[in-house]
Order: structure tokens, then sequence, then C-alpha cells
């Protein structure tokens, strides 16, 4: 049941952030993914779930730009109003929307992270990125920002290799959020992390969401986290969304035989 | 003429298909229908079973409706649960319908205080109002104020019961739906919970609730609608 105590879109009826139109990709022959349809509203937390291959991360790629759509186009709305088709982006205005409106945390944090600078420098580049100039401001922001993922000030100087796997995914989430991003795409941010380190990130996660009022595209193939985090879930098997819907709903009452094999198979300690 | 219906349903059904069971069709119910009216408290009742909670989880929005019409009042809209999109489930249950549930859904690292203030804080009361409140409630409920700023996963089944009784009042939702709210009390907190259904009801909200214990069904409940005869 839903009693988690999440925080819920805001109530007006803005325009959509995020809009996909019958997004679909191949990869030679084989099918990433196939006519995907979404919207994502301000504030709103999607889930994408399914099974390794299921397309779930073809499709985060495309809607961030990282892939590009066989068929179909993703249209976003800008911060001064305006919708735009991403395929039209220049290339110096996809990575300005990529450094700053926009944020993307990877389940690898090296990935994510620039491992030879430090923990300041990962979260301060970002502030650069979006014109901050002023090196004792940038570096007060960057402490300022490691204390909001509980990480001390006394470790700013040191580069993320020296820092434990959670470390690294609050470092990330920081370097992603100190621009205000509007958006951000997150693939499994807690996959591969001890059950203590992940029951504290997604806790660090839900209330920054909040507390931000950011829309975000998380793809998780578990289920406990999507329950946890997102107000809205799809399911996709063999590249194509097979249910969606408000995610408690989907996963009390599914109805498809996948999902509902997939909820069945949930370990419950 | 009474006031509109706070919340009206119409021949409503519901079954489950078990596609990992052969396909197994259950039916839960068929032909569910009544209304509440503001500042009434009407109880499901008949046995285990017969599908009063997951009358309650349609609606919510928790379960799906297979069949017929969930219609409760926003402002003078009246909408329709068993084909809203998700986005306007999520704001319904935000600002009009509050929901205890039987259990606790437990989240990692969250304090029972915050767990109970959650609500108002979505609703955009300042935290301290909020969590003022919440304390309030935790106090009336007779739950230790040590235990508050705990994670209540580690809690018993009836100070559980007491946090999501709690989490379920604070808001001010005009339909609350209970699913046994007072199933793991005792008789001092099973008081406490009937006195604050009386206070929703005088303050002209409407309730629905399922309660086995005959003494409490008695002493909130206005009506009973009888499950058993939409059995499908």
């Amino acid at each position: 049941m839903t009693s988690s105590a999440m925080p819920r879109p805001k109530a007006d009826d803005e325009a959509p952030l995020l809009v996909a139109e019958k997004l679909t990709r191949f990869y030679g022959a084989r099918l990433g993914c196939r006519e995907v349809d979404l919207t994502l509203h301000p504030g709103e937390v999607l889930a994408i779930v399914g099974e390794s291959g299921s397309g779930k991360s073809t499709l985060l790629s495309l809607l961030s730009t990282e892939l590009a759509a066989s068929s179909g186009r993703v249209l976003y709305r800008q911060r001064d109003g305006v919708t735009r088709d991403l395929a039209t982006l220049s290339e110096a205005e996809r990575r300005l929307l990529l450094r700053t409106d926009w944020g993307f945390v990877r389940q690898h944090a090296e990935q994510g992270l620039r491992m030879a600078v430090s923990a300041g420098g990962n979260v301060g580049e970002r502030l650069m990125a979006v014109g901050g100039r002023h090196y004792g401001a940038i570096r007060q922001q960057a402490i300022d920002w490691l204390g909001r993922v509980e990480i001390e000030a006394d470790r700013v100087d040191d580069d993320p290799r020296s820092f434990s796997g959670g470390m690294r995914q609050r470092l990330q989430i920081a370097r992603n959020l100190v621009t205000r991003p509007r958006l951000v795409f997150m693939d499994e941010p807690t996959g591969g992390l001890d059950v203590s380190v992940q029951a504290r990130l997604l806790d660090l996660i839900r209330s920054l969401v909040a507390q931000f009022g950011l829309a975000v595209v998380i793809v998780t193939h578990d289920l406990a986290v999507a329950r946890l985090l997102s107000h809205r879930i799809m399911v996709m098997k063999s590249g194509r969304v097979i249910e969606e819907g408000l995610t408690d709903q989907v996963l009390d009452d599914p109805r498809e035989p996948y999902t509902q094999l997939l909820v069945s198979s949930v370990l419950v300690p | 003429m009474d006031a509109a219906p706070l919340l009206s349903v119409e021949a409503i059904a519901k079954s489950f298909t078990l596609h990992l069971q052969h396909g197994l069709r259950l039916p839960v119910v068929a032909g569910v229908s009544f209304t509440l009216q503001p500042g009434e408290c009407v109880a499901l009742g008949g046995p285990s079973g017969a599908g009063k909670s997951s009358i309650l989880k349609m609606i919510y929005g928790n379960y799906r409706t297979d069949a017929g019409h969930i219609r409760v009042a926003d402002g003078t809209e009246q909408v329709d649960v068993a084909t809203a999109a998700p986005r306007r489930m999520l704001r319904l249950r935000q600002q009009r319908i509050g929901y205890v549930s039987q259990f606790l859904r437990v989240i990692p690292r969250v304090a029972a205080l915050d767990v109970v203030a959650e609500p108002l804080l979505a609703e955009g009361v300042a935290p301290e109002a909020a969590r003022a409140r919440a304390g309030a409630l935790l106090t009336r409920l007779n739950l230790p104020e040590r235990l508050w700023l705990l994670p209540p996963a580690t809690f018993s089944g009836g100070e559980q019961q007491r946090v999501n009784v709690a989490r379920g009042f604070i808001g001010r939702q005009p339909l609350l739906l209970l699913d046994e709210p007072t199933a793991s009390l005792d008789a001092a907190n099973r008081a406490v919970v009937i006195d604050l259904i009386a206070e929703k009801k005088a303050a002209g909200c409407g309730l629905l609730g399922i309660f086995h214990d005959a003494e409490t069904r008695a002493a909130v409940a206005d009506r009973v609608v009888d499950v058993t005869r939409f059995s499908a």
C-alpha cells in the first residue's frame, strides 16, 4: 500500500516537461525499444522497470539524447518555456542542457564522476559550466553540497578513488544537483551497493527530490526502489512497455502475466 | 435532500486473473453500489474474504476497477477513480482521500514523527507546524515520546498501527478510508480512535471503514453496508 512518506507531485497542471512519442531504436536488426510514449511533468518521478535486456536502459539513453532514435521523437520544455524537439538541438545546446538543466546519475559512479579530480572539483566543475568563476564561492558551494549528501567537509580535497561505493554515489548526486537541474535521469543508482548503504542513499534521493521538486526518470530492476521513489511506473519487456500506471497500483494489482511474475518473484525478508 | 455525496460507488466490479496459476480467475465483488455523505461514517460489513478491503483499495485507486464508477467530489468536479489518470489520482489522494491501511509500510531511516507529518508537509504546511501537529496526535495515541525520532520498523504491531492512524488522521482530506484501524490496539487506544473518528464526522468528513470489533463499529458507524450481497 502507498503509505510511503513519498513526496507527491505539485498540484498544478503545468505543461509536461518531457514527452516521448513513438520512440524506437534498433541495433541493426535487433530491437532496443519500440514505440514508447511517455509524458513527464515537473516534480514527477517515473520508474522504468524490467529485467536485463528489456530495453529500459536503451530508453533512458534515448530520452537523455545519448542515443539517437531510429524513429520517434523526444520533446523537452526548456526553462524559457519553449518546447524543443531534442533532435534539433545543436551539439553546444545539447551539452549545455546536459550540464545544467539535466542530471544523470549512473550506476557506476566512475562513469559519472571524474575520478582523478577532487570531490570539490567534481561538484565545482558543473558550477563553472554555468558560468561560476569565483573560486572561493564555488568551493564554498561545493562544501555546502557535500554536506547535503552527508560527506564531511574535510573530504573536499580527496579524490573519489578513496571513497566507498556509497560515498561515490552521494558525490555523484551532489555533482548533478548543484546546478539545480529540473530533470534527472537515474540508471540503477543503488545497484551493487550493500542494503544499508542503499537505504541511506534512497532516503537521500527521496528527500532531495521532494525538496527541489525534481522530475526524475529512474531505471531500476528493483521493485522496492521503484515503490519507494516513484509516483508512476512503466514495465518493459522485450523492448516494449507492457504495463504502466500508478506505482502502487501496478505493484499491488499487476495485470500482465510478466508483471505478475516480476512482482511474485520479489523476496520479502 | 442530502448534500451532494462525497463518494458515490456505482456498480463496481473486481476480479483477479492469476496468470501464474494458468489464468485462474478469482471473482471478488460485483455490482457494489452505495454513497457516502459528509459527516457520515459507514462500515463495510461481512466476513473475511467478502471483498471489504478490496473495495477500499479500489476507492483509493490502489486496485484497478474492472467495471462501474467511483465518483469522488473534488470541488465542483466529480472525479471517477475507475478511470482517472495516475497524476489526477495522486492529486485526489493528496487533497480528497485519506487512507489508513491495515499495516504500516515502513520507510527505512524515516522517523515516526516525520512519517506522521508527511501528509501535512505535502500540503505545504511548514515543517515545525507539521511536526507539532504530528507530536500532538502521537501524544493522544499514547505513543511514548522516546519513540518519535526512531523509524517505526522495530515498533510493535500496536505502535506501528498508531503511527499509521496518526498519519491518516493528520491530513485534511474530507474522505477517509479506514481498514481495521483498531485491530491491534488496546481498549484505551481504541477509545482514542473512536474519538478521532467522531471529531472527523463533526468536521464534516465522511468515513468508510472496516471494523471487525463490534463495539468499535457500534460506537462509530451510522450504518453498515453488507458486502456479502455484492459477492461475485
